[in-house]
Parts: structure tokens; C-alpha cells; sequence
């Protein structure tokens, strides 16, 4: 129990100093497994941070390459990267910044078929995705599954988050189904500043943290929403709901769906 | 209960007290902890930072030379 090597007591020395983490948070980080969906504007600061904190298993999930218009928010990616396998170059990256963190590699993208697969082995979910899809899915799967996770979303100068534990709202008890494909533009279609993937993923980075060492007051049941033209913050609250059509009394939604993505997403 | 020693006297803050504390997750409740370190810095806030965060510090005591004892209970 404990068995920081020097190394690591001087790496994490910042942690081990705070009183609500200690050694002991410390070690909870050290023993977390984290699920990372998408290694794209959100992925790269989550994947960073936690690594950067010492996390000490962490699964990447994306079946992308990296492109040049990434460069401009995914900050786990460099220009060397462009066409190089996503995962893969943010496993380098995340070595780079902490080599005793084992990252998983699924190079693949979260569907209906594989999502309970791939989040089983994890203690938390973290949703980096660009789609809401995905964000459905992600939601589901978790709440099926009984996973803690963090929702995440950006649009051009906006960002929101909350943060889902088994028992509390999840994203249907506040937002029903999904739009309609190609009824909401996705960040590809409307631009998003690349500092706002920063501003959001690491509020998500720092709700993983809070999750996996106890600390503090996680965001649940309440939905934190920003707009950075103005920096408002605001969190608004959030009911789990008997209406929910997956986690309420009457549940419709009783199996994984992949829904339609709007085209353009998908030839991007 | 039993007594711990812990010689920080040549490490620098803010090793000082991460070894403190982490000497201090190590042992059981009730042990008492005897942290040898040196004047300046360490005797300043070692001490400071266990009473901030809630541990008890029993006493400090000056050894020889430049080396002190703070004793801390768990």
C-alpha cells in the first residue's frame, strides 16, 4: 500500500500536498481506469490531464486519423501526426507526458454492437464525442451498465457539461431523443473555437479526478453551461425524471441504437 | 501504539512534507511519527502544513545542531 517510488512522490508532489488528496487520493488516481471516447477537441485535454495527474489505466476510443483542421483544438496531436491513426498518436502523446500510465488502444468507433464491451473494463466514461449520436449512445450504455460518466459538448463559443453517477439524471432525463440528423450543425459544419475544447475538457478532466478520489461535489444532477463571448457560467438544475424513457418508470429505450448521423459527418 | 521515524533532513520542501505525509498514510491511527528535519523552511512549515491539515502535532523539540524533532500522532 503506497509504494510511491520517489519519482513518482516528486511527479505527483502537488497532488500528495493538497489535504483533500493526499497520498491516499493519490493512490485512487494511480489504481482508476478511465474511458476516453473520442481523441479528438475534448479527448486531447481529458487524455493530457489525466494522464498528466497519474492516472494509472486509460482507453482511448477512435477510429479516426488525425487531419490538419484538427490541429487547430486537438492539442494531443501534432503536425507530424496528421494522417497517423488518432489513438496512436495520442498514446505517444500521453507517454510523453506520463510513462507509467497503460493506455488501451480501440481503434475503433463506439457503436450500438461494441459499447458495453468496451466500457466494461473501465471505473468512468468520459464522452469527448462531436455527435450526438454518440452522445445517446454513450449515455445509454453507462446508465445500462451502471458507469459513472461526463458529458461533454462544444459549439462555437459554448460549451456544456454534466457529470452522470448510477441514480442521478442522465442525458435523456434532460434532452429526450436525439435531434434529427442534420437538424443541429456539429462543429464541423459551424466552427468552434479551439480554446473552448480546452475550457470544457478540463472542467471534464477535473470532474474524472473528483469522481476517482471523492473530493468535493461532482456535477450531478445539474447541467453547467458556458459562454465564453461573455464568460457566463451557469448551472442550471436537473431532475431524474420518472419520464425518462430510459432510466424512468416506463422505460421505451431497453436496447443500444445507433442512430442516423447527418451526412456530412460521416465523409468528413 | 507504536512510534515511527522519519529522517527528512536532507530533503527540500515540498518533499518535506510529502514524505511526512506520506510516512503518515503508512502507519496505523494512534501511531506517533518522530520527523527529524532541519531549521529554515522544513521546521517552518512541516509543522504549519500537519496542524493545517488536521494532524495533531504533539510537540517540537530542538536535537543538536540544526536538527529538530516534530513529533505528529496519527
Amino acid at each position: 500500500m503506497f509504494d510511491f517510488t520517489e519519482e513518482e512522490l516528486n511527479r505527483y508532489s502537488r497532488h500528495i500536498l493538497l489535504q483533500d488528496v493526499g497520498v491516499e487520493g493519490q493512490e485512487k488516481i494511480r489504481e482508476g481506469k478511465v474511458l476516453v471516447v473520442g481523441a479528438g477537441g475534448l479527448g486531447a485535454p481529458v487524455a493530457m490531464y489525466l494522464a498528466a495527474a497519474g492516472v494509472g489505466t486509460i482507453g482511448i476510443v477512435d477510429g479516426d486519423v488525425v487531419d490538419l483542421s484538427n490541429l487547430q483544438r486537438q492539442i494531443i496531436h501534432t503536425t507530424p501526426d496528421v494522417g497517423r491513426w488518432k489513438v496512436e498518436s495520442a498514446r505517444e502523446t500521453i507517454n510523453a507526458i506520463n510513462p507509467h500510465v497503460k493506455v488501451n488502444l480501440h481503434r475503433e468507433f463506439l457503436e450500438a454492437a461494441n459499447a458495453l464491451d468496451i466500457i466494461k473494463e473501465y471505473d468512468f466514461v468520459v464522452d469527448g464525442t462531436d455527435n450526438f449520436p454518440v452522445k445517446f449512445l454513450i449515455n445509454d450504455a453507462c446508465v445500462m451498465a451502471g458507469k459513472p460518466f461526463s458529458h461533454g459538448g462544444i459549439l462555437r463559443f459554448e460549451g456544456q457539461t454534466f457529470t452522470h453517477v448510477p441514480g442521478s439524471a442522465c442525458y435523456r432525463c434532460m434532452f429526450n431523443t436525439p435531434p434529427p440528423a442534420g437538424a443541429v450543425p456539429t462543429c464541423s459544419q459551424a466552427g468552434v473555437l479551439g480554446a473552448i475544447a480546452g475550457m470544457l475538457g478540463t472542467i471534464q478532466a477535473a470532474e474524472t479526478l473528483k469522481y476517482l478520489t471523492g473530493v468535493g461535489e461532482l456535477l450531478t444532477n445539474k447541467l453547467l453551461t458556458f459562454n465564453a463571448k461573455t464568460m457566463d457560467f451557469r448551472k442550471i438544475n436537473v431532475k431524474k425524471t420518472d419520464k425518462c424513457p430510459l432510466c424512468g418508470a416506463n422505460p421505451t429505450v431497453t436496447q443500444l441504437i445507433d442512430y442516423e448521423q447527418a451526412v456530412c459527418d460521416l465523409h468528413k | 501504539m507504536a512510534t515511527h521515524i522519519l529522517d527528512i533532513t536532507k530533503e527540500h520542501c515540498p518533499m518535506t512534507f510529502v514524505k511526512t505525509k506520506l510516512k503518515l498514510a503508512q502507519i496505523a491511527a494512534g501511531d506517533t511519527l518522530e520527523v527529524l528535519l532541519v531549521e529554515g523552511e522544513p521546521l517552518e512549515n512541516v509543522p504549519r502544513s500537519a496542524r493545517e491539515q488536521g494532524y495533531n502535532v504533539i510537540s517540537v523539540e530542538h536535537v543538536e545542531g540544526n536538527v529538530h524533532k516534530v513529533t505528529i500522532q496519527k
